[in-house]
């Protein structure tokens, strides 16, 4: 964007929204949204002290774990799925079911099902996560050229690696994209799953903050996780740049 | 020019005495209902570049798969060295139209992909692959990846890479169809000058008559579905001359024009 003659850096929009937040804030007419700078003071305190700490790790421990098996079941059915015409019959309609379902809904089934504590959590995570990456794993498998496939079996390439050095890493591209988006959906469901089971880690402290109205310390802790999302998903998009040497191949 | 079809029979398909390389032994495809080849008997002659030219749906790039046991036959068999082959085997190896390059690796690291896979040690493989990429002319270019070459250059690499694993026998698809005019007729020349150095059986399907007469020994003429052999010719050009002199040879331009008479009945 350009402004007056000068280039306007991408962020710099938020600056603008950032100065309408704490004007709002300081004119005092919505209890809800205290001033910017309180929220930010709150923040930098609410790090330090033990509750949130242990949260944190709570949380980013139920989210790894969930995101971890998910990534490995979602890549392992997506690519039995591009693989294979009967898998992908047989597992599609449910994929494309579940992607797009209020998953939301099923956290209490699974509250049930897996008791009111982390593995409920964990369950959500990969429930959140998986779906997108299956999905994103098949489109991938299925773009691999057929000739690299031959190309392989035609220099005397083994099953094993025929899958590991050249169907997976053709299909990393979509596989990266995959997870990354499966990673925002994970963040969500870690908190939509602490806030329904309530008595865990962030979503403890929300229920906490906004019962209270303790309005600071609740927009500093979604600041931080709007943060810790964003900075995740960054980190997988440079790790997409930096497989550029795919571009203009495939 | 030697027009082996037109002085004898299916007889002459088989070479009496020399030394053949490949042998083709009652090829057929069926696609489900469609016929692709119907018994094919061809033999490939040690040594020397055999083409096998048609019109566009007339099997040729399928033989060429089924020799390359990346695709099963419906009947027959196919003999390398005497061997009956039923898939790929290391004494034959693939050139692809489309290059078939990993898009991760570089330069070096697809050209010794097929000995990295026979298990060879790194230094050593790099060592065979340095030599080959030196030969068709990419020196300088090891690091690269495939995106950073022309598509002359990226069919190099797939020639390099054949060359590498040290087969008898190398199977060309069409590898200069999605290379530009100018970059195919240089590519060409150095096609010869490698066959000549090489010492191996080339099998090369296009569908180029001046490409086929330029670059072959023997011509192996398909029709069109069910593909099944119409003519065999032996363009005799001399090869000592300059390629630009080979291109205004009058027997190379009459072999171009009876192998066009010949083809054009399958012309729609």
């Amino acid at each position: 964007m350009k402004l007056f003659g000068y280039r306007v850096p991408m962020m710099a929009s938020l600056i603008v929204w950032c100065a309408i937040w704490e004007l709002v804030g300081r004119s005092g007419a919505l209890f809800l949204i205290p001033p910017l700078s309180d929220v930010l003071v709150a923040a930098v305190a609410l790090v330090q002290t033990g509750t949130w700490q242990a949260a944190a790790i709570t949380t980013l421990n139920s989210f790894l774990v969930g995101m971890a098996l998910a990534i490995l079941v979602g890549v392992a059915i997506g690519v039995l799925m591009g693989r294979s015409v009967a898998a992908d019959n047989l597992l599609g309609i449910w994929v494309n079911i579940f992607v797009s379902a209020p998953l939301s809904a099923l956290v209490p089934v699974l509250m049930i099902l897996f008791g009111m504590g982390e593995t409920t959590v964990v369950v959500t995570v990969f429930l959140f996560a998986v779906w997108i990456i299956v999905l994103d794993t098949r489109a991938g498998i299925q773009g691999v050229p057929p000739s690299l496939i031959e190309m392989g079996r035609s220099y005397g390439a083994s099953r094993f690696a025929l899958y590991f050095r050249i169907i997976l890493l053709s299909a990393l591209p979509e596989i990266l994209a995959g997870i990354r988006l499966g990673v925002i959906r994970g963040v969500k469901g870690v908190v939509i799953g602490q806030l329904l089971v309530s008595i865990l880690g962030y979503g403890e402290l929300f229920e906490l903050y906004s019962r209270n109205f303790d309005m600071e310390n609740f927009w500093a802790l979604t600041i931080i996780l709007f943060a810790a999302a964003m900075l995740l998903s960054g980190l997988i998009e440079s790790l997409e740049k930096r497989v550029d040497y795919y571009a203009g191949v495939r | 020019m030697r027009n082996i079809t037109a002085q004898a029979t299916a007889a002459a398909t088989r070479l009496a005495g020399s030394d053949v390389a490949v042998e083709v032994r009652g090829i057929s495809k069926l696609y489900s209902e469609v016929e692709a080849l119907r018994a094919i008997d061809l033999d490939f002659p040690r040594g020397k570049l055999t083409t096998l030219l048609g019109p566009s749906g007339c099997g040729k790039t399928t033989l060429l798969k089924i020799i390359a046991g990346l695709i099963p036959a419906t009947a027959g068999e196919i003999r390398v060295n005497g061997q009956v082959v039923t898939g790929p085997g290391p004494e034959r190896a693939f050139v692809f139209q489309d290059f078939a390059l990993m898009p991760w690796a570089t330069v070096m690291r697809n050209v010794a992909f097929g000995l990295e896979l026979k298990g060879m040690g790194r230094d050593e493989r790099q060592a065979i692959a340095a030599k080959y990429i030196a030969e068709v002319g990419l020196t300088g270019f090891e690091s690269k990846y495939p995106h950073e070459l022309s598509g002359g250059m990226r069919q190099r690499v797939g020639l390099a890479r054949a060359f590498a694993v040290n087969a008898d026998v190398l199977l060309l698809d069409e590898p200069f169809s999605a290379v530009d005019e100018q970059n195919r007729r240089k590519f060409q020349e150095d096609l010869l000058s490698l066959v000549e150095k090489e010492k191996k059986t080339f099998i090369f399907v296009t569908h180029s008559i001046e490409e086929a007469v330029y670059c072959s020994d023997r011509i192996v003429i398909l029709s069109r579905r069910p593909g099944r052999i119409s003519q065999i010719i032996e363009p005799e050009i001399d090869r000592s001359a300059s390629p630009d002199a080979i291109r205004r040879d009058q027997s190379y331009l009459d072999t171009v024009e009876e192998i066009w008479q010949g083809l054009k009945r399958y012309v729609d």
